[in-house]
């Protein structure tokens, strides 16, 4: 049941509504459990409501820590 | 076209290096819980179990909300549609779920109206072409769900809609992790955290597992690479002694989470005692529908008649949703239960246990 795909904010109606681009499928989603969503946005949705804006940055961030602590451990191993 | 990260995520050589960081790493034998039923179907899909050390065993948990709804409120659902004057509303996976006497897809087959839907919104929308029927939503879900349920009640409230009902069988993960932990049949070394119940409620909620009870646990996300960075970060406490709480999937879950679906759900519901399949009453583990919204809760509103609930018989499911047996331990597993022909729910929903065997085991 969940989407763990991202899905880009495309529109926003008056009524908190959002046009949501997943993949290139469009949809629908509602933005009531997130706070100040923009056009743009990537967001994780969950049944219909979007429930978390990613931060490309911070992700690619923890991304780097990831590669860089396999990286040490592999040197580690490889002095001992 | 993703985003950057996503694809970094899905790097097969990053996957690739941690396995072999698992591989080499020393370790005791460790059984691992998966509390998430959408990273059992990750684990098996991506083949996770076989590149694992056979030191390391993978046990699915309580995750599926549909295999943890008690025979109890499947036969509720069966009797609600079965009153007049009432559209049901249900996500798709409880359709096929067997009750004790019927189905929702059997009831449907002989004219009652029931209507999957995507979103708990689609079912507002029912409701308000339909204003002269009571749109009866299934609540079913744990702490990703309940939220969005929650939201449509307060939208139904500010749309003024009078016929949208919710019958609340919503459930919160912690309760059942505390009541697995103390269980004295199952054992369990480490929690791979599930990832987007994480979201809603943060990372910060389980530690009273590390505080109290000392097991090791890490949140994960649902990619191949996320999962093994889970299984990595364990077995390094396991090894090391020294049980922690740790965030494997920082660009989704936050140490607080989602505050304001916490705060609309808190607004909605209230906890109460639930029956789990299997594992029975966990202490304030269900989401009841606050006073205030009596007007909104089904189980107030109508009038629902449940006979005496038997769950199938010889069917494992409350074994296999404790991480105690396996489906290969079920003796009806792959002969009378199949997904064509489900005994019980673990076999039904996609994020059921017995499904995952199913379409992946060799
Ligand atoms: S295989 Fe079928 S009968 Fe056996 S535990 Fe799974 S769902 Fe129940």
């Amino acid at each position: 049941m969940c989407l763990a795909i991202p899905s880009k904010i495309t529109h926003i109606d008056e009524s908190g509504m959002a046009t949501i681009d997943v993949q290139g499928v469009q949809r629908q989603a509602s933005l009531m459990l997130i706070e100040d969503p923009e056009v743009g946005d990537y967001v994780i949705v969950h049944a219909g409501f979007a429930i978390h804006k990613l931060d490309e940055a911070f992700a690619l961030e923890s991304l780097a820590i990831l590669r860089e602590s396999l990286e040490l451990a592999t040197l580690s191993e490889s002095a001992s | 076209m993703g985003i950057k990260h996503l694809e970094e995520y899905r790097d097969p050589e990053l996957a690739k290096r941690l396995i072999d960081r698992i591989g080499k790493a020393p370790h005791r034998p460790a059984r691992l819980m998966e509390v998430c039923g959408t990273h059992t179907v990750s684990i098996f899909r991506s083949g996770i179990r076989s590149v694992l050390p056979d030191t390391i065993s993978l046990v699915s948990g309580p995750g599926c909300p549909v295999c943890v709804t008690d025979q109890r409120d499947i036969d509720a659902f069966i009797a609600i549609s079965r009153l007049d004057g009432v559209i049901v509303a249900t996500f798709g996976d409880l359709i096929r779920v067997p009750g004790s006497i019927s189905s929702l897809q059997k009831e449907r087959a002989d004219g009652r109206d029931i209507r999957v839907v995507y979103s708990a919104m689609d079912a507002l929308d029912i409701a308000r072409q339909h204003p002269d029927q009571q749109v009866v939503f299934l609540g079913v879900g744990f702490e990703t769900t309940a939220p969005t349920i929650a939201a449509s009640i307060q939208a139904a409230r500010m749309q003024g809609l009078a016929n949208y009902l919710v019958y609340s069988a919503h459930k919160t993960v912690p309760a059942a992790l505390e009541t697995l932990v103390n269980a004295p049949d199952v054992r369990i070394d480490g929690f791979i955290l599930p990832g987007h119940v994480s979201v809603m409620i943060g990372v910060n909620a389980y530690a009273f597992l590390t505080e109290r009870y000392k097991i090791p646990c890490v949140v994960a996300g649902f990619e191949p690479a996320d999962i093994l960075s889970a299984v990595y970060k364990l077995i390094l406490q396991i090894d090391a002694g020294r049980p922690l709480l740790e965030n494997a999937y920082p660009r989704a879950v936050t140490p607080e989470g989602n505050r304001r679906a916490i705060q609309i759900m808190e607004d909605v519901f209230e906890p109460v005692d639930a029956v789990w399949r299997g594992i029975g009453v966990i202490a304030g583990s269900g989401l009841k529908i606050r006073e205030k919204f009596a007007d909104m809760d089904a189980a107030v509103r109508l009038d629902i008649q449940v006979p005496e609930s038997q769950p199938p018989k010889g069917c494992a499911c409350g074994d296999i949703l404790k991480g105690s047996k396996t489906p290969l331990e079920c003796p009806l597993y792959q002969k009378r239960c199949t997904p064509m022909h489900p005994i019980g729910p673990c076999m039904v929903s996609s994020e059921g246990t017995c499904a995952a065997y199913y379409r992946y085991h060799q």
